[in-house]
């Protein structure tokens, strides 16, 4: 039996001898879904392996304590207590506040973060000059991030303004552990030596500060157990305790989701890649047929042929898949540049053994699953063929009544089974997996369907062409053994992929400056007290700039909820409970703190969808307040019209009742609210308020800016411009990211490309002889191969370009929830380029037409 | 007319250079029907492409209705063949993704004729295929085959026609049947006919054989059935 299997194997390695190349080039296209896979799955498997290694210094401490006010006193007692079993504690105090250097112009918003003496316990936060961060202690200094330093014009050894205090700036910032690059571009960190807090006199009334303990302890107390402990305490105090598990879990968790979501890309480009192995291998076996008839005639059974074909297309697929691998470590290497800037950790690449044989398995056995359909069709093959020489039209009789041989029928079951077990695998949760390989269908589905229609209505139009040459070209889409399926299909899933991302992107920037001109306002004063509103505002006049909105800000949490409609047992909900339907999600909407409003009118950013707006400002005879919810906090808390919420307002509970619901805006510069009190309700509450107004000049901007900072130092401003400047770089480095993965189906695409053109190549090439010696001029057969592969490319690209405005519209409509805008340039950029492609790989597969003479015609038997 | 001067034909191989073809000179006037007979390799074939203008000789020339091909450019001897010159090829050389019509119709498509419809239907009731004209060559007997060939090589009205074993992949009746085709043809349009053949029973269907032997003409004599 072994004897006869190695046998078999010689006479399958002997039969591909001619046609190795092109096999190789076939299996070309498993191999780059195959690479996408194993360089995505390796470098989330490095991230997590350095997440473990790095989690201590990721926290900074075996045990995080935080608030979002200052700890509550039996949180620090906690903490007290813990010293007598040997632990320590010291505190990091972070917020938001606007920086300026002394002698240069501008101001800068930015994230301060005070540091007790210790802090962080774990990781090393290098500087440049170096070592400099033990010296932060030391005295009135800051480290800061080095874009700040290039905002603001300033130097290392100048005075950094922050409240109204003042700090030498040390040193800058080279890296800090679990620091994500882009954050930077969001606001640069200032760290300051948390004794000179008080003197910014920058956390008033309203201010938004991060309050963390960071505690370290001896290795006999389990910080996970620790926390757990006491959890209810830290739960019923609204503080948030984490540990280096914790840590840990949370960061693995959020690395595996990016690698699930770039998996789906690489998961994609590996079935397209099938896709194109099939019909190559569809080709081959049609040209095999011969070959297959002979070894019938030799005493060959049928099992036996079907055996060395079969033991071909595994062997392919492990050759596609080992390539793939190959090239996958390679692209790994790569990744840490692209998605660098979104990894909290430092990652050293090394090789991860499980993706790899994964990737290796996966790729075998989908390139032989796809294979294996056209090799089913072998079967079929009589010894009789060879001697009628009616071979061409028994191999397309055997490769199109596919529906008919029950095998085959159950080689395509077992393949969309694996692929939606495979998704099912690789997706978060099951049923997400299924609707995530229900999708990748339909998207591949609908391609494939857009490529028959097109090519049928080609041929339709076949005979409207008076010249021959585009006649034929045209006609060749539709002709027996064309290849314009696989390649419709490359192209338009490559257009499909690359055309959504053009748009999408197109449509969130454009949303982001339609925010811009919608809303007249381009500066904004944050935190500005009760006492100072007045004089900002004075400010603003006497300069000529309009005062466009005054906006109180009233700081506050949920104390009650209460659902009269509904059963006892859900009719009363503490705060500290969390709702016993849903999970974590409402607990947080009822724990969260809220930054509510309260003012007459409905604001312009704003919709009613439920309900009624006041018309009075007054409390009811039982002394409830009205209040108007955004609609999906309301769903969110599964509160509805009529419902009652009581807030605790700094101590004082004021008991409202919902009146009505409204769609926000979000995306608008105006200051949005959750939340919208009747004014009586809140008027005498303590608040802060947000100005807007409206400069256009940007060095004006600028001087306004550091004026009321400095007459003012305890308020923020926020520039238009920096945000929009912050998001669209943000924007940038995730398109960056996903082009890359899209790169992969985008090649994968060339490469089916390249395998279907190279399939038809050796027909393609005699005929062109052959029409040579009937008397066909070079310039002939080029503009017959130019109709017939520009067509090819129009048709893809058209028929992605339809995907990719449905894709777009879908994903701005669904996920972004924003508006979509539709920008032609870039598909036709991308199409133009897609036609240029198909052409020129066209043109090159075809060279030899223009090579041969025409003696070949003669000689070819 | 046809004229062929000391055409010499060598390839390279390896070192060394081998001559296929020795000093071949003839001239075949308007209408005849020439067969060119000889043992297998005796260059039969290459003479033909030389004559058709599908190679270049490495000595010599041929003038086909007084133009030297060696004096054309590729894409000029192809529009001269598109125009003048009609094949039949041992193994048919049909385009298999074209039907019988649309196969027959090409040399007049490539020229932008627009009786390519009505002249192709013709041929191939000609040829006696009138029920054929759709089907793809797969569909086709050997002989169908070649009779849809015979008929593209016609439908230009072609001044010389050129046929390389038109029988040999033929049993012998049908080539027989093939070569009466090719016969009648000659006799109503006045085309000239050259066929390569090594079937001396063939080659007597001829009124001229053209005998060479390694490259020589080892006999030009007019022959009468
Ligand atoms: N391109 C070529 N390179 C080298 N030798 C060739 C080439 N073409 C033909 N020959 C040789 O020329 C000789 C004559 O070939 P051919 O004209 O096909 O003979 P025939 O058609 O009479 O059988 C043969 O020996 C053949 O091997
Ligand atoms: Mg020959």
């Amino acid at each position: 039996m072994t004897m006869r299997w190695r046998a078999l194997v010689a006479l399958a390695w002997r039969d591909t001898r001619t046609t190795r190349r092109r096999l190789v080039l076939s299996m070309s296209s498993i191999a780059i879904g195959v690479a996408a896979l194993v360089a995505v799955d390796s470098y989330s498997a490095n991230v997590v392996r350095s997440i473990h290694v790095q989690a201590r210094s990721l926290l900074g401490a075996d045990l995080s304590v935080s608030a979002s006010r200052p700890l509550p006193a039996q949180v620090t007692a906690l903490l007290d207590s813990l010293h007598a079993r040997g632990a320590t504690d010291t505190r990091v105090t972070t917020f938001s506040s606007m920086a300026l250097v002394s002698g240069s112009e501008g101001t800068r918003l930015v994230q301060v973060r005070a540091m007790g003496a210790g802090a962080p316990y774990y990781g090393v936060i290098e500087t440049s000059p170096a070592d400099k961060w033990q010296d932060l202690q030391s005295g009135p200094y800051a480290i800061v991030d080095s874009s700040l330093l290039v905002a603001l014009n300033a130097n290392i050894g100048d005075t950094l303004s922050l409240g109204y205090a003042r700090f030498a700036i040390l040193a800058t910032l080279r890296n800090v552990p679990g620091d994500i690059g882009i954050a930077a571009s969001l606001g640069p960190r200032v760290y300051i030596p948390d004794r000179y807090l008080g003197a910014t006199r920058l956390l008033t009334f309203g201010s938004r500060a991060q309050y963390e303990a960071l505690v370290k302890l001896p290795s006999s107390v389990n910080p996970d157990a620790l926390a757990k402990a006491h959890r209810d305490l830290f739960d019923s105090l609204q503080v948030r305790a984490r540990s280096v598990a914790d840590t840990e879990r949370s960061l693995t968790r959020s690395i595996e989701q990016l690698g699930r979501f770039l998996g789906l890309v690489g998961l994609i480009a590996l079935l397209l890649g099938g896709i194109g192995v099939a019909s190559a291998m569809r080709a081959y076996m049609a040209e095999k047929i011969d070959t297959i008839a002979i070894l019938r005639c030799l005493g060959a059974s049928g099992s036996q042929v079907f055996a060395i074909y079969l033991i071909e297309a595994a062997g392919l697929g492990l050759a596609g898949a080992a390539m793939g691998v190959v090239l996958g470590v390679a692209a790994q290497m790569a990744l840490p540049h692209v998605l660098g800037s979104f990894i909290p950790v430092d990652v050293t690449p090394q090789l991860e053994w499980i993706p790899v044989l994964g990737g290796l398995a996966l790729g075998t056995w989908v390139g032989a699953l796809f294979a294996l359909g056209p090799v089913l069709g072998v079967r079929n093959v009589t010894p009789l063929q060879v001697l009628r020489r009616d071979t061409d039209d028994a191999a397309q009789r055997a490769a199109r009544s596919p529906w008919r041989d029950p095998a085959r029928l159950a080689a395509g079951a077992v393949l969309m089974a694996s692929v939606v077990a495979v998704c099912m695998a690789r997706a978060e949760s099951a049923i997400f997996g299924l609707w995530m390989s229900v999708a990748i269908g339909a998207a591949i589905g609908a391609t494939w369907l857009a490529a028959v229609a097109c090519a049928r209505g080609a041929s339709r139009l076949a005979t409207v062409p008076s010249r021959f040459v585009v006649r034929h070209g045209v006609a060749n889409l539709e002709r027996p053994g064309n290849q314009t399926r696989p390649v419709v299909l490359a192209l338009g899933f490559g257009v499909f992929l690359l055309g959504t991302l053009a748009l999408v992107q197109g449509s969130l920037l454009r949303e982001l400056a339609s925010t811009a001109d919608a809303s007249a306002a381009n500066l904004a004063f944050f935190d500005v007290q009760t006492d100072q509103a007045f004089l900002l505002d004075t400010m603003l006049r006497q300069r000529d700039y309009p005062v466009l909105a005054r906006v109180p800000i009233v700081p506050m949490r949920i104390a009650a909820l209460a659902s009269p409609r509904r059963a006892k047992s859900e009719t009363r909900r503490e705060t500290k409970g969390a709702s016993p339907r849903a999970s974590e999600r409402p607990s947080w909407a009822i724990r969260r703190e809220y930054r509510s409003s309260y003012r007459d009118s409905i604001a312009p950013s704003e919709r009613l969808v439920a309900g009624h707006w006041w018309k009075t400002d007054g409390p009811d005879r039982d002394g409830v307040f009205e209040i108007s919810l955004e609609q999906s906090l309301a769903e969110e808390l599964g509160v509805v019209l009529g419902d009652t919420i009581a807030w605790d307002v700094q101590g004082v509970r004021i008991r409202t009742r919902v009146t009505s619901l409204r769609e926000v805006q979000w995306t608008r510069f105006e200051p949005n609210f959750f939340v919208v009190f009747q004014p009586a309700a809140l008027r005498e509450a303590p608040q802060s308020f947000v100005l807007l107004t409206r400069v256009r000049d940007d060095a004006e901007r600028a001087k306004l800016q550091r004026d009321a900072v400095q007459r003012f130092p305890n308020i923020s401003t926020i520039d238009l411009s920096l945000i929009e400047n912050a998001v669209g770089k943000i924007l940038d480095r995730v398109s960056v990211a996903v082009r890359f993965m899209a790169l992969f189906s985008v090649v994968t695409g060339a490469l089916v490309l390249v395998s279907a053109l190279a399939a038809s190549r050796r027909q393609r090439v005699r005929e062109g002889v052959l029409l040579k010696t009937l008397g066909a001029t070079r310039g002939q057969i080029a503009s017959m191969l130019l109709t017939e592969y520009a067509l090819l490319g129009a048709i893809g690209s058209a028929a992605g370009i339809v995907l990719a405005v449905g894709g777009a519209w879908a994903a701005m409509h669904f996920i972004f929830q924003a508006q979509f805008a539709l920008a032609p340039l870039p598909l036709a950029v991308v199409a133009v380029a897609t036609m240029v492609l198909t052409v020129v790989i066209g043109l090159v597969a075809a060279r030899d037409v223009f090579a041969e003479t025409p003696m070949t015609a003669l000689r070819e038997v | 007319m046809l004229v062929a001067r000391e055409l010499t034909k060598s390839f390279p191989s390896g070192d060394r250079t081998i001559t296929v073809l020795r000093d071949v000179s003839f001239t075949i006037a308007d209408g005849e029907f020439v067969a060119i007979v000889g043992p297998s390799g005796s260059g039969k074939t290459t003479l033909l492409g030389l004559l058709a203008g599908l190679d270049a000789p490495s000595a010599g020339s041929v003038r086909l209705d007084d133009v030297d091909l060696a004096t054309l450019s590729e894409d000029a001897r192809a529009r001269l063949r598109g125009a003048k010159v009609g094949f039949v090829f041992q193994s048919f050389q049909l385009i298999p993704t074209l039907t019988a019509l649309e196969n027959v119709r090409v040399p007049l498509d490539l020229r932008g004729d627009e009786s390519a419809q009505s002249r192709a239907t013709e041929l191939l009731a000609r040829v006696g295929l009138a029920d054929r004209v759709h089907h793809y060559p797969v569909r086709l007997s050997g002989g169908e085959q070649q009779r849809v060939a015979i008929a593209r090589a016609f439908v230009n009205s072609p001044s010389v026609l050129f046929a390389d074993e038109p029988t040999g992949n033929l049993d012998q009746s049908t080539g027989l049947r093939i070569v009466e085709l090719l016969e009648e043809l000659n006799r109503d349009a006045g085309t000239t006919v050259v066929i390569v053949t090594h079937d001396t029973e063939l080659a007597a269907h001829a009124r001229r054989i053209i005998r060479l032997s390694d490259g020589l003409v080892v006999e030009d004599r007019e022959h009468t059935a």
